[in-house]
């Protein structure tokens, strides 16, 4: 779905698909930082205990978390700094692409590169022979790694949508109910391979951020309810 | 692998050719372009501002009438306009590059992941001696710095050889060289490229349709790069043997050689570009003063490159038309974003009553952004060497990929501010060379690790 999305909406504009590949490199570079802190520190413990390993995981994944919301918010100053550069260059005063556009397009970004590191290798790996979860782990294990990531790939969509509102309006509790959000959907998925406690909450959390970043591009149920009755 | 090893002597030429001209381009001289743009800019505004929905490329030369009287009181106000007209046709130009960088990127990784044979050793180049088979890694480091330094040198002498031809107008010679390469190209890896593919997917040919496939396939390919053909499908050849070569590159250079050599040709492009007694920078100039274009097979175009033997305008227009008819039929734009895009098609039709100037909207959209074909061997060879020896496979084929394109991005907006031939390959090479080693080994096992706990950062 997150494919498609790119098709029908990003492909058309040169504009916005530099937008996205910028998303994914930023993406990507607060990953590359976050797996360094995090290797560090692995280096610097002692590999044989398991708790700590794990701890230092949990920990890991957590500043992971808070380096992407950062990088988030650079991009977002350096969206701005470009919207003003566009607006400035264009003949009639209001720029190519708004703001909205290009948080939804951030968004997809994020949420694609983020998409793509979780899934690709499982999927590469999906292609050879092999039996799920024959160790005893779960046989769910690649269904559940689709749907999460699938689900991952929305939230971050619309937490680019939502964030960068909160950002244009200053309200910062926008921004830290997306970073509370965040830490919640990693934070269930430690919760794995008990995948009730992981999916449920996170389509949930999708569910409502979807419809919040809705309301704020300037949606309403009448909308919907138009768009959906004109087409049938 | 000896007869490997006497074919990569010519091989290597239309390497180190490719190589040298990756990014030569001149840019546009903008004296009379400015002039033009100074005519035309009242006609501009109306059909910019008409075509404000459409994909940001107004075509600001549509109308034609250029009033001598305008230009001096506009001068100063539209070299701005030019400026931003340069930069605003940035978005296009840089996704007419993304394409074909891309499409070529996934051709090699393609080949790498599924054809098992190159990525086995057999053999080296005679232009990199020195084996990476030691002991000690002080003597694997060693090895692979006189391996690069043997190729930059082989490299430099070639280019300056190029050069040198082509300062003293051999250009028979020079034609005769380029044909020669690309005829092996096109014919011999081809020939090694489809036995491999067909090897690999255990599809039975005979010979006499091998040949049959492969003369069509390298006749319709020499015809379209040096001769005239469709812009697609010339496009599509060059990625094509831009794959090839960056295929045999990864495939016979050692793997330490391999990364220090791109670091060093990046630095070496920049040199030769950018320092005024550079090889590179020489040919541009050259080609420049003599308004020539630089040899159609070492260059990507986006646009059609406009041939001899198109109608010119009439010609009762005036002097400044006359200058720019005259650079119009030898200059290919290289390397910087023209102002004209190639959607200005559509917009011929509602201009009837002007088709001379139809005729020169016509001349002046089919520009593009140009870049050289080592460009995208080199980038096709770090991220085919990602793909083949990278152990985290996928994420780092991917980091790399994002690296070069965000590096292509960057050069191109260097390219719109500096408004001069710049080298390709630095930035993205670096950026490249960077995710790689700590995609490798940083991300990797942090994404690992997350991957077998199935968490989800």
């Amino acid at each position: 779905p997150a494919f498609g999305l790119f098709l029908f909406t990003i492909a058309r504009d040169p504009l916005r698909i530099i937008i996205l590949i910028a998303g994914a490199f930023f993406w990507l570079v607060s990953l590359l930082l976050s797996s360094l802190i995090w290797f560090i520190a692995v280096k610097a413990s002692d590999p044989q205990d398991e708790r700590l390993q794990k701890g230092l995981l949990i920990f890991g994944v957590m500043f992971s978390v808070l380096l992407q919301e950062a990088f988030r918010f650079l991009y977002y100053k350096l969206l701005r700094k470009a919207i003003e550069g566009l607006v400035a260059l264009s003949e009639d005063g209001c720029s190519p692409i708004s703001i909205q556009q290009m948080a939804y397009v951030a968004g997809v970004g994020f949420g694609l590169m983020s998409g793509a590191f979780s899934m690709i290798n499982l999927l590469a790996d999906a292609l050879g022979p092999g039996t799920v979860g024959i160790h005893g782990d779960s046989q769910l294990y690649f269904l559940t790694s689709a749907f999460m990531t699938m689900v991952l790939i929305f939230l971050h969509t619309f937490w680019g949508i939502l964030f960068f509102h909160g950002c244009e309006h200053r309200r910062w509790w926008e921004i830290a109910a997306v970073v509370v959000m965040h830490l919640t959907v990693s934070g269930s998925s430690f919760c794995n391979p008990l995948y009730v406690g992981s999916l449920v909450p996170s389509y949930l959390l999708m569910a409502a951020a979807a419809a919040w970043a809705y309301l704020l591009s300037g949606g309403s149920a009448q909308n919907l309810r138009r768009f959906l009755l004109c087409k049938c | 692998m000896i007869t490997f090893m006497n074919n990569s002597d010519s091989e290597e030429e239309p390497c180190n050719e490719r190589t040298s001209l990756m990014s030569a381009e001149s840019p546009p001289v903008p004296s009379y372009q400015d002039g033009l743009q100074a005519s035309e800019a009242g006609e501009a505004q109306a059909h910019r501002k008409r075509r404000a929905g459409s994909s940001r490329g107004p075509n600001n030369l549509a109308g034609g009438e250029m009033s001598g009287s305008r230009v001096p009181v506009r001068e100063s106000a539209l070299e701005n306009e030019e400026e931003e007209l340069t930069l605003k046709y940035g978005a296009k130009h840089v996704i007419m590059l993304f394409v074909p960088v891309t499409l070529c990127m996934i051709v090699v990784v393609a080949t790498i992941k599924s054809v098992r044979f190159y990525t086995e050793k057999n053999g080296q180049l005679i232009y990199t001696p020195f084996s990476e088979d030691t002991p000690s890694v002080g003597q694997r480091l060693l090895n692979s710095v006189l391996n690069t330094i043997i190729m930059i040198s082989v490299i430099i002498v070639m280019t300056v050889f190029l050069v040198l031809l082509y300062k003293y107008r051999c250009y028979k010679f020079i034609h005769g060289w380029l044909i020669l390469s690309s005829l092996m190209l096109l014919f011999l890896f081809t020939y090694i490229y489809l036995g491999e593919v067909l090897k690999t997917y255990n599809v039975a040919m005979d010979y006499p349709t091998l040949f049959i496939v492969i003369w069509n396939f390298g006749a319709v390919g020499m015809i379209c790069i040096h001769w005239k053909g469709p812009l697609q499908l010339q496009q599509a050849y060059l990625i094509m043997i831009s794959a090839l070569m960056a295929l045999v590159f990864i495939k016979y250079l050692p793997e330490w050689s391999a990364w220090v050599i791109l670091g060093a040709i990046s630095i070496y492009d920049l040199m030769a570009v950018l320092c005024p007694k550079g090889p590179l920078r020489m040919l541009v100039e050259t080609a420049q003063e003599r308004n020539e274009p630089i040899f159609p097979a070492l260059i990507y175009s986006s646009a059609m490159m406009w041939t001899v033997g198109m109608a010119k305008p009439d010609t009762a227009r005036g002097p400044s038309q006359q200058t720019w008819d005259a650079a119009e039929d030898g200059r290919e734009h290289l390397r910087s974003p023209s102002h004209a895009e190639s959607q200005m098609s559509e917009r011929r039709s509602p201009v009837p009553t002007r088709p001379v100037t139809s005729l020169e909207e016509l001349e002046e959209e089919e520009r593009g952004v140009k870049l050289g074909l080592g460009d995208f061997i080199f980038y096709s060879v770090l991220v085919g060497k990602a793909a083949a020896t990278a152990s985290g496979d996928w994420n780092t084929t991917l980091a790399c990929f994002v690296a070069i394109l965000i590096g292509l991005c960057l050069t191109l907006l260097l390219l719109a501010v500096f408004k001069k031939a710049l080298p390709a390959l630095p930035i993205s090479i670096t950026f490249g060379l960077i995710f790689y080693f700590s995609t490798d080994n940083l991300v990797r096992p942090f994404m690992d690790t997350l991957a077998s706990h199935q968490l989800y950062i």
